[in-house]
């Protein structure tokens, strides 16, 4: 059973200029669409990794299932009770003016039975003591403990977390990412973890998705998605991540840069940069079938 | 040897105290060759690439130790001599792509102020050269390009532009400072191949610094583990990637998440602040390997198997 | 220090100039105690009334301060709560906060108050008027002054809004007016007390302003202003103490506000201590 379920999500923003500046110079609206049809569903206990490159849309569909923006079109269904969090930047996510113990009792506020923040401090691995210190006492990887304690607070079914070792050292990186696969296993949590570095998606993620262009093109678990990966896209973006065993292999030259979202290419938005693009690739937007969003699998050919 | 850094020192005087950002570093680049230096924030390495530039911010300031670009002291150079070398025969490629370029002028006419700066050239020759650098950095279509402003390109094709213009007056040295950070992956791939390419064509010496062991991996050849403003290890990349001989450098490794690994190794604390740092070894409060010398007694670089190591557990006697 | 003593006024002023019983008319005209003819009664001389200087100067402080205060919380108030408003929800409200700003801004403050001042006595009468003149007063200083509040509040709230702690409280399910008050608020204030401690300074001079010319407190109730004014008729006839001291105490008053407004600022900054 589902614990969250994404129908055909789209999300637009109005990006036009001022209305006068429209009037003056007979510009039309011109309308972002950020997030395009994404559906998914995410079981209780399990970890969903969403990854992609800037712009693809992973930070805005975050955003769509916690409330914060509303669909355009489609449909979310959540069964859990509540969700909560995890920001990217440790230093804009806590109230620089607000105590720790504030910060980590506000999810409380509707909750009926609340526990001490200390316990939640302990659960990260800080000290009780850290309760009455101001959030620029501590460094970006304490601050984002603070934010993982304050998520917890909460009590939520689902955590949401938006690159949340992407702004830390990577020695940190470990501590946090250790700590957050303990807190899973302990509290039974569900975790949608996005991120744009497929290794750490790789670590943490049972199902990973990849996102181009606010769309989804491949859906895969984890451990099939890095060694037989299918799009084209997800290869190209498995073979740029840099190769720290130096194993020699060798890659495919990267081609092109991620168009402009405002004026995306007609067919696959993929198709100006992918090595297999035919006729029908540039005039045909390819479905999600199998998983997988592209002619060229989808017949046979790659 | 292009560049020879000996026992540098950078400190930065306070009122509650010195606090020492670099503590007696060395190393030296060979023509051709990339160095990566490698460390984590606070670690020193910024610091480290602006002293040898001699663009450290006022207090901070260089205490001890030389710096020598092609066998002649830099360090203490007055600022004009200082600005003319640094165009001429260094070139630097900041993290930031957007703050790197001036706003206001056009990409054709910040590579021909550089060029000509440095370069006697009639204007003619400036941009002939100007709309070469950046065909050879991959700019298609250089010469529609050339009127634009840096807002028009993307940040890849910045970064790009970045490189042409450190490249502009054929520097002996280049210094590049986290050129992939603001980068998505797949553009981080093209440039780091770009810089490895150009560098090795002429010769000249970089000096990489990034906190992404996956960079240096890619494009360097030796490799500097820097803590708490010193150097932990210093050597081949492939030596301190697969066998690092400093338990520092041995956890850094073990915590890169790599596709296909299954646990990270984490290393518990933090790295010390510069007001701080424990005597002895800097590492030694995280350190599992630590034994009573470490507590007290600052290690040098020791050698350690194709690599150098700055641990006691490498002392020969 | 100094504004210690304006507030205490009341308790230390020798002589409630205000005592209609109290006064003497013989002793008009006094010089301050240290000129020949001074006496150690009034230490700064007396007015054309017999009143006492430093006790009319004590009073007029504590009304031209607490005009300047009161003025100031007002627009420090309205000014704050529309440009939290403004800032935080965008869109139409914003636009059409920011429009009235800055047609407002258009005018000179003073003229404002005039503007506000003269309407109110029309609408209430003299008499009626006289009897609430200082909060008049406040309301029309206060309306002038609350843009630079909301502007500056305005900018800091975007900022802020787009800050991942408050995107946070969002999830977490607090509701808008409880974000602004709770979160935006303490980190927009800062800049407001700076603005504030000049804008009392300003408060004050503008009530002195509109009392020097007449439009202000009336002589029964004198503010500072009222009393340069006063003074300022007899000044060529050769009783400069009348309106000079006031006019030194003003300088006083205004500089102590503003010393004290940046000791203030620096102290409630969470960063420093």
């Amino acid at each position: 059973m589902h614990l969250l379920k994404l129908e055909s999500v789209s999300r637009d923003f109005d990006v036009s200029r001022p209305w006068l500046n429209r009037v003056i110079e007979h510009e039309p609206r011109r309308i972002l669409r950020a997030v395009d049809h994404v559906s998914f569903e995410v079981s209780k206990g399990e970890t969903l990794g969403l990854v992609g490159e800037s712009g693809c849309g992973k930070s805005t569909v975050a955003r769509l299932i916690v409330g914060l923006y509303a669909p355009t079109e489609g449909r979310l269904e959540f069964r859990g009770r509540r969700m909560q969090m995890i920001f990217q930047d440790p230093y804009a996510s806590l109230n620089p003016r607000w105590r720790v113990r504030k910060i980590i009792a506000e999810p409380m506020i509707f909750l009926e039975k609340k526990k001490p923040v200390s316990e939640f401090l302990l659960q990260v691995g800080l000290s009780p003591d850290d309760a009455e210190r101001y959030p620029h006492e501590f460094s970006g990887g304490q601050r984002q403990r603070i934010s993982i304690a304050r998520a917890l607070a909460g009590e939520p079914d689902l955590l949401v977390c938006d690159e949340p070792t992407s702004a830390l050292d990577v020695s940190v990186q470990a501590q946090i990412l250790n700590l957050m696969a303990e807190l899973q296993e302990r509290l039974g949590l569900t975790y949608l973890f996005i991120s744009h570095n497929l290794a750490v998606v790789s670590l943490v993620a049972d199902r990973v998705g990849v996102m181009y262009l606010g769309k989804i093109v491949e859906f895969a678990s984890a451990a099939q998605l890095f060694t037989n990966p299918r799009h084209p896209y997800t290869r190209m973006l498995l073979d740029a991540v840099p190769d720290l065993d130096m194993s020699g292999k060798p890659r495919t030259p990267v081609a092109g840069e991620v168009p402009n979202p405002l004026a995306p290419p007609p067919g696959c938005a993929f198709h100006p940069r992918c090595p297999h693009a035919n006729e029908r690739c540039r005039v045909e937007t390819p479905k999600l079938i199998n998983d997988v969003a592209c002619h060229g699998v989808e017949e046979g050919r790659i | 040897m292009i560049l020879e850094v000996e026992g540098l020192t950078v400190q930065f005087p306070t009122r509650r105290g010195t606090l020492t950002a670099v503590d007696s570093i060395s190393f030296s680049i060979a023509p051709g060759e990339v160095l990566g230096v490698v460390g984590e924030s606070g670690a020193g390495k910024s610091i480290t690439g602006l002293a040898v530039i001699g663009l450290l911010e006022p207090p901070g300031r260089i205490a001890a130790g030389e710096v020598r670009l092609e066998g002649r002291r830099i360090e203490r150079l007055p600022h004009e001599e200082m600005r003319r070398i640094r165009g001429r025969k260094i070139g630097v490629i900041f993290q930031d792509p957007l703050t790197s370029l001036n706003p206001l002028y056009t990409i054709g006419q910040q590579l021909e102020e550089t060029i000509l700066t440095h370069l006697v050239l009639s204007p003619r020759a400036a941009r002939d050269r100007a709309l070469s650098l950046l065909r050879e950095v991959g700019i298609p279509a250089p010469e529609a390009r050339y009127r634009n402003y840096p807002h028009q390109f993307s940040g890849g094709m910045r970064q790009r532009v970045v490189i042409a213009l450190a490249l502009a007056a054929e520097p002996r040295l280049l210094i590049a400072d986290e050129p992939t950070t603001a980068l998505d992956v797949s553009i981080q791939a093209q440039i780091i191949a770009l810089l490895k390419r150009l560098a090795g064509e002429r010769g000249a010496a970089v000096m990489l610094i990034t906190h992404d062991m996956g960079v240096i991996a890619e494009t360097a050849q030796r490799v500097a583990v820097m803590y708490a403003g010193r150097i932990a290890e210093i050597g081949p990349v492939r030596d301190v990637i697969h066998a690092p001989r400093h338990p520092y450098t041995v956890g850094l490794m073990g915590s890169i998440p790599r596709i296909g690994s299954e646990r990270l190794v984490q290393i518990d604390g933090a790295m010390p602040r510069l007001n701080a740092i424990p005597p002895g070894c800097a590492f030694n409060p995280r350190c599992p390997r630590r034994f009573e010398r470490c507590l007290v007694e600052r290690p040098d670089l020791l050698p350690a198997g194709t690599s150098r190591a700055a641990c006691w557990l490498h002392a020969s006697a | 220090m100094c504004v210690g003593a304006a507030l205490l006024s009341p308790w230390i002023a020798p002589q409630n100039p205000f005592d209609a019983a109290a006064l003497d008319l013989n002793a008009a005209f006094k010089p301050p105690a240290w000129v020949a003819g001074g006496e150690r009664a009034f230490p700064l001389g007396s007015d054309n009334q017999g009143r006492d200087m430093l006790s009319t100067i004590l009073y007029g402080a504590r009304i031209s301060l607490g005009i300047g205060l009161a003025s100031v919380v007002f627009a420090l108030v309205l000014g704050v709560s529309l440009g939290l408003i403004a800032g935080y929800f965008g869109g139409r409200l914003d636009a059409v906060i920011m429009r009235v700003a800055d047609v407002q801004l258009s005018f000179p403050a003073i003229l404002i108050a005039l503007l506000i001042d003269g309407v109110a006595r029309v609408a209430l009468g003299g008499e009626r008027h006289e009897e609430i003149v200082i909060p008049v007063l406040v309301l029309s200083i206060g309306f002038a002054g609350w843009v630079q509040y909301a502007r500056t509040v305005r900018g800091s709230t975007m900022v802020e809004r787009g800050k991942e702690y408050v995107q946070a409280a969002r999830v977490i399910g607090r509701r808008p007016l409880a974000i602004m008050l709770a979160h935006v608020l303490p980190n927009v204030m800062g800049p407001v007390l700076v603005i504030a401690t000049i804008h009392i300074a300003t408060a004050i001079i503008t009530e002195a302003t509109l009392s020097f010319l007449g439009v202000g407190v009336p002589a029964t109730q004198p503010s500072l202003g009222t009393l340069i004014r006063v003074g300022n008729e007899f000044l060529l006839a050769g009783e400069w103490w009348i309106t000079v001291f006031p006019g030194v105490a003003l300088i006083v008053l205004v500089l102590s506000v503003n010393l004290l407004g940046d000791w203030l600022r620096d102290a409630l900054n969470p960063k420093l201590r």
